[in-house]
């Protein structure tokens, strides 16, 4: 092969990442989070100040609750848990080109279904009956996130539009379910389910914490579908799905299933994140929603959808959830001005994440050359959109 | 010709960068007034980013531009229509809602809150008379052929005041009669007074339409010829920068049993129109057939039925032997099927995947690529490595996202992954779309290199020059039917042009005409 003469030499730019600059790629992402960060919290300084607090004495607060010492580190950890996992969810869906929206319902009924599973009194042993209850929350949460997977397969009908129903409803169903005390183990005053047997929690494990296994649940998630996604069969066929219908549909991948499948997956790990908080923190089922679910899209999407980004996205919210607790206690910062914080961090974060995003597709295009891949005739002119506007082909 | 004053445009020393990439590295573009001028390059080799430059879309970093002999610094398209150039672009910027006319006052319909639309339609009209451009101004533009489509941009770069035209690879869309028809065009506008660019990276245009050629190479001017005083091999060595064989070396084919066969297929398109209407075929082992016809006439529809992604109403299709009917494309392809299709970005290759995971596609579910649902990613990056020797597939690893790649290269590895499996039928559409000079070259020789193995290939291609090139024997699609069938070597261009556009010898518009008794046409 000569390599001299070529008319495609154009490749060898220098802007083209290999594996080591995916690596190094790495680096910048986690600084340009934590820039984000420091800028939200210096817009939060400005708005604390306005309302008439110090904002140093706000910040010591918050920085103490999220990393100061043991137990700090442990609410933070704790805080984490359910937001993993539920970050777990919203990746998995987006790797398959979803974007799903019913984590919380998914969360909802998942913490339910343990919830009622852990309070049955059926005297078995931790071994049997812990994981009895996550797969409660596992079938629940998978069943409810499989349904709108469904109904796109099946009729196209939008999943945004589904889930959010979805999430509706599942508010509803939790409910009803807690006020059927004559059935079911539940306590309608209380508006949970009856406290869970000691066999069916999630053990503590650091003394004078709340520090619960959900932590480790949600690292072994992490882990497990990091190998799913880039390992196996089934992984590269959700991805594929993801990313192009169009080469899916020519490597005779079935959407439908392959969409439904990973619906399913979001929704036993959105499941599984409201057990954890069932089981491990809470001790019963609590009709309350938490919120988790939402919290979680941006979980998601500051960790780019990768199991591990997923998971330093979770602890830096963790921390800040925590840090927020003691920023209201300690410090007198409004519980108001707490939220506004978040927010701020979240709109920051995401904003950088995507403003990375577009920078290297750029550097992608440059690297390229002007009018070259991407760009050359077959590119985005006629046949994408087509693609798109095709109706769903006939079972194949 | 006696050049009439200053150059019409003189782009001297230009330099453009982009962040890593030199697109414009010293370009010298001068264009006499009058003439037709073919600018020719590779696709990246700077023509777009040139013509940019000239309409003030891009800064130049270095250079100098004249316009008539003045120095001009353009901000922006308005600036350079105001100096006179007007463009053809290559994907037509027309309104389909609107008229002839509404499109090609489009722009210039000055400030007043009515548009006088018989005024406008009469001026367009004369225009259109005065060039030889037969346009009916009153009619919708979405309703027109592609070609005419063309004229009124023409039209409207005119009515722009236009003195210089510039056409952006103006053949791309249009049906050899079409392309016939520019010509003349073009002729007639000279004749006018109006100096034209032609921008092409294709020899055979050069030599029907201009009077001088500049070459460009990787951003740098390699030289101007009269075009009557140079030969097309010079040109693509000038273009390419090597020797290049620009004839397919095509041994006689000597054909075997059918492998594959089409019989009475009955397809609904996407927009639930009869896409094919009782199409019949076969394709024999070591023979190339290609199947000619204007886009749109169920070229798209026969090649998804084949690959299993669309289902035939009535008909079947058995590859190898055995019926494949309505097969997911992943049992088609397990039977022996190499599919390069068309649409390389949308689905041949999954743009952000490495190239080893676009070497999966397609194969995933299979060893050596994984066993028991666990991919073998060492393995198979090997494997890629080997194909991208084999194939020649220029990345700097495996492991570079595919989206990183000349369309070129990407199109060396889709063929890659395909051939590399030893199929009974390669379909390869539109194989060569978009690809350099030297890109070409490599996928024909694959194609031919294929059918000498007794491999049967069935070429899908708009580019009549492709077909014309490498088929052994050529197959007329038109209107979901094959209205024709010849043998390489025995038809003519026209005669085929005519048979693509619905029509027979004469003329005569048909439902189309049997030439051959193996065709049953109504």
């Amino acid at each position: 092969m000569s390599t001299s003469a070529s008319p495609n030499g154009r490749v060898t730019g220098p802007a083209i990442p290999g594996p080591l600059d995916r690596l190094r790629g790495a680096l910048p992402t986690a600084l340009s989070s934590a820039g984000a960060v420091a800028i939200a919290l210096l817009i939060g300084a400005v708005v604390i100040l306005l309302s008439g607090q110090n904002p140093l004495v706000a910040y010591v607060a918050l920085f103490e609750g999220a990393l100061g010492g043991v137990e700090p580190i442990t609410e933070t950890l704790v805080a984490a848990t359910p937001l993993i996992l539920g970050g777990l969810a919203f990746a998995v869906a987006a790797q398959a080109g979803l974007f799903n929206i019913g984590i919380e319902g998914q969360l909802v009924l998942g913490g339910l279904a343990a919830g009622l599973v852990a309070a049955l009194p059926l005297g078995l042993p931790a071994v049997v009956h812990l994981p009895l209850a996550l797969l409660a929350a596992v079938v629940a949460g998978g069943i409810w996130g499989g349904i709108p997977g469904f109904l796109k397969a099946r009729t196209g009908a939008h999943e945004v539009i589904t889930t959010i129903m979805l999430n509706y409803l599942a508010f509803r169903v939790s409910t009803v379910v807690i006020d059927l005390e004559d059935r079911l183990p539940v306590n309608p005053n209380l508006q949970a389910t009856n406290a869970a047997e000691a066999g069916a929690r999630l053990p503590r494990f650091v003394e004078g914490t709340r520090m619960h296994a959900g932590f480790l649940l949600a690292l072994l998630m992490a882990a497990v579908l990091w190998y799913l996604l880039y390992k196996t069969t089934l992984g590269y066929r959700l991805r594929t799905v993801g990313l192009s219908r169009g080469a899916a549909a020519y490597a005779g991948i079935a959407w439908g299933a392959t969409i439904t499948l990973a619906m399913a997956m979001s929704g036993v790990l959105a499941g599984l994140g409201g057990a954890a908080d069932t089981l491990g923190l809470q001790g019963r089922y609590y009709n309350v929603a938490a919120g988790y679910g939402f919290t979680s899209i941006a979980v998601g999407l500051v960790g780019r959808n990768h199991p591990f980004g997923v998971v330093l996205a979770g602890l830096l919210f963790g921390a800040l959830s925590a840090g927020a607790t003691r920023m209201q206690n300690t410090a007198g910062t409004s519980r108001d001005l707490v939220s506004v914080l978040l927010g701020l961090v979240i709109l920051s974060v995401s904003a950088f994440a995507v403003f990375d995003q577009f920078r290297r597709r750029r550097q992608l295009a440059a690297a390229a050359g002007p009018g070259g891949p991407g760009r050359d005739r077959t590119a985005a002119t006629a046949d994408e959109p087509e693609l798109e506007s095709r109706p769903p082909q006939p079972a194949v | 010709m006696a050049p009439a004053g200053p150059p019409a445009i003189e782009m001297l020393g230009i330099v453009k960068r982009f962040p890593g990439v030199v697109a414009n590295d010293g370009i010298t573009f001068v264009v006499e007034p009058g003439e037709i001028h073919a600018l020719l390059g590779e696709n990246g080799a700077g023509k777009s980013t040139l013509m940019n430059v000239l309409f003030g879309l891009y800064h130049p970093d270095e250079g100098e531009i004249r316009v008539a002999g003045r120095p001009v610094r353009f901000h922006g398209p308005r600036d350079a229509v105001d100096a006179g150039l007007g463009m053809v672009h290559q994907h037509f910027m027309l309104i389909p809602r609107f008229t002839v006319a509404e499109n090609v006052v489009l722009g210039s319909e000055g400030t007043g809150v009515r548009l006088d639309r018989a005024a406008a339609a009469r001026r367009v009209g004369e225009l259109a008379e005065r060039y030889g451009l037969r346009v009916d101004p009153t009619a919708t533009v979405g309703d027109l052929p592609v070609g005419v489509q063309q004229r009124v941009e023409i039209l409207r770069a005119l009515y722009q005041g236009g003195r210089t035209l510039i056409l952006d690879e103006p053949t791309a869309l249009l049906t050899p009669q079409e392309v016939e028809d520019l010509y003349a065009i073009l002729n007639r506008l000279r004749e006018g007074g109006s100096t034209i660019v032609f921008i092409t990276h294709k020899l055979r245009e050069v030599a029907a339409v201009s009077d001088r050629v500049t070459v460009i190479r990787r951003g740098r001017t390699i030289g101007t010829r009269q075009t009557s005083e140079t030969t097309a091999d010079e040109l693509a060595e000038l273009m390419v920068g090597r020797e290049v064989n620009l004839r397919v070396e095509r041994p006689p084919a000597t054909p075997g049993e059918p492998v594959l066969t089409a019989e009475g297929l009955e397809v609904t398109g996407t927009r639930g129109e009869a896409a094919l209407r009782g199409l019949s075929l076969a394709v024999r082992r070591g023979e190339i057939v290609g199947i000619c016809g204007v886009e749109g006439n169920g070229q798209a529809e026969l090649v998804e039925t084949i690959a299993g992604l669309r289902r035939p109403e009535r008909g079947r299709v058995t590859l190898a032997g055995r019926e494949v009917t309505g097969q997911n494309p992943e049992a088609i392809r397990q039977v022996g099927l190499a599919y390069i299709p068309e649409d390389r970005h949308g689905r041949g290759l999954v743009l952000p995947f490495s190239l080893t995971e676009n070497v999966l596609l397609g194969n995933v579910d299979h060893p050596p690529f994984s066993h028991g649902g666990r991919i073998d990613y060492p393995a198979t990056a090997a494997l890629t490595e080997r194909l991208m020797a084999a194939f020649d597939v220029r990345a700097p690893s495996a492991a570079t996202p595919a989206a990183a790649l000349s369309g070129g290269n990407q199109q060396k590895l889709i063929c890659a992954r395909e051939l590399h499996r030893e199929p009974e039928l390669v379909l390869a559409v539109q194989p060569t779309r978009g690809l350099d000079v030297g890109a070409i070259e490599f996928v024909h020789k694959q194609l031919v290199a294929e059918r000498d193995k007794g491999r049967g290939v069935l070429l899908v291609s708009f580019d009549l020059d492709e077909i014309l090139d490498l088929s052994d024997r050529i197959l007329v699609i038109f209107g979901g039917r094959i209205v024709g069938e010849f043998a390489s070597g025995g038809v003519s261009r026209t005669e085929l042009g005519l048979l693509m556009g619905g029509k027979d010898k004469t003329g005569e518009t048909g439902e189309g005409v049997g030439v051959d008794e193996h065709v049953r046409v109504a």
